[in-house]
């Protein structure tokens, strides 16, 4: 063993940031005051850090097996779709609902 | 309508199609070509109802450089809204801002509000009746103007470019 | 050094999973317990993926792929369930 190679510190940075983004979301998610604004975290960082995870992911089975292990990338893209239609989805529900907003929010919510 | 265009109505979908289907396998070999390229040829025809007409894609290079500047502005963007998050809550300015769209076609529509949703800080939350109007909610917004300008000039011409470069 | 790397992510994430299951309990409306849901998946897909790498094991994989989908038609089919009333139009 000569210590880790660079591949792994790749791996293990991608790793770390990835799991530190989806935490800030989560953090977001229960730090801010209206839907409106806890909309912001998960949707994003949690998006983000799952992505910086998986590519860490693909890497290292890449590197293990020595043949490139690409259908990770499946859930990155998955995921990366899907978030600004939930994101949005949500957004109308909770304007339908009339959910309570920050007294210091700018601007107006439509009717739904 | 072409022999080519009754076959394959949605080359790019038959194509991510055959692609999606090789990663899902994780190797390409000839049976899941057999099976991706069957995929590709069925799937679309089944689901040819559903399918909105597509613009005329005409700059698919510009299509690359913007996707690496969408990107490349959603990581960078993300570092921000963390240090939003974690800093103290009474500093952030929520606000919805009315965005007036210049795009016609509803798929860079779309385009242009997944796009808003991934770069963190913003989502956008609904569309007006005559698809002229995008509400947005910024989680922390100085000047609606300048936010405004900034999406305009960063997203919106280069949709414009790459989707919609034939119309007048 | 990878599996020490490993375990410490494990360790945030279930963090993170804990603070999407307060806001879960908390609410204090619907939307806000659909967007605790969305969160708490995804967060099962990067817990399922860093397992999938301490066990060193490729078969972790459908399973988050299987989560990813199933976690969005869920999230857009409560939000749809919540707007009209109904589901299927």
């Amino acid at each position: 063993m000569s210590g880790p190679s660079w591949v792994e510190w790749l791996i293990a940075a991608l790793l770390l940031t990835g799991s530190l983004f989806a935490l800030i979301g989560s953090i977001g998610l229960v730090k801010l005051p209206d839907f409106f604004m806890r909309l912001h975290g998960p949707t994003k960082a949690t998006t983000l850090g799952v992505g910086a995870l998986v590519i860490g992911s693909m890497l290292y089975f890449s590197q293990q097996t020595g043949e490139p292990s690409l259908h990770e990338l499946l859930i990155t893209f998955f995921l990366f779709l899907t978030a600004p239609v939930s994101a949005h989805m949500l957004a109308k529900a909770a304007m339908h609902e009339k959910l309570r907003r920050e007294p210091r929010t700018r601007g107006e919510p439509w009717d739904q | 309508m072409s022999f080519f265009k009754r076959i394959l109505p949605h080359p790019w979908l038959s194509l991510s199609l055959l692609v999606g289907w090789q990663l899902l396998m994780n190797a390409v070999s000839a049976g899941s070509l057999i099976m991706g390229a069957f995929l590709a040829l069925v799937i679309p025809l089944m689901t040819n109802v559903f399918w909105p007409n597509p613009p005329s894609n005409c700059r698919v290079d510009r299509l690359l450089l913007f996707v690496c500047r969408v990107f490349a502005d959603i990581v960078l963007a993300n570092l921000q809204v963390a240090k939003l998050i974690l800093g103290p809550r009474r500093e952030l300015r929520p606000a919805f801002v009315e965005y007036p769209l210049s795009l016609q076609h509803e798929f860079s529509i779309s385009v242009l509000a997944s796009t808003i949703s991934l770069t963190p800080g913003t989502v956008s939350a609904d569309i007006s009746e005559d698809r002229k109007t995008l509400l947005i909610h910024g989680l922390d917004v100085g000047d609606e103007e300048a936010m405004i300008e900034h999406i305009r000039r960063r997203y919106e011409q280069p949709i414009k470019e790459v989707f919609e470069c034939s119309r007048p | 050094m990878l599996q020490a790397v490993i375990l410490f992510c494990l360790g945030i994430m279930s963090v993170a999973l804990l603070l999407t299951f307060v806001r879960l309990i908390k609410g204090p409306d619907l939307p806000d317990r659909i967007l605790a849901m969305d969160t708490l998946y995804i967060n099962g897909i990067a817990l399922i993926m860093l397992f999938g790498l301490y066990l060193d094991s490729n078969l972790f994989f459908e399973a988050a792929l299987l989560i990813a989908v199933m976690g969005f038609i869920s999230t857009v089919a409560i939000a749809k369930h919540l707007m009209r009333g109904n589901i299927i139009e």
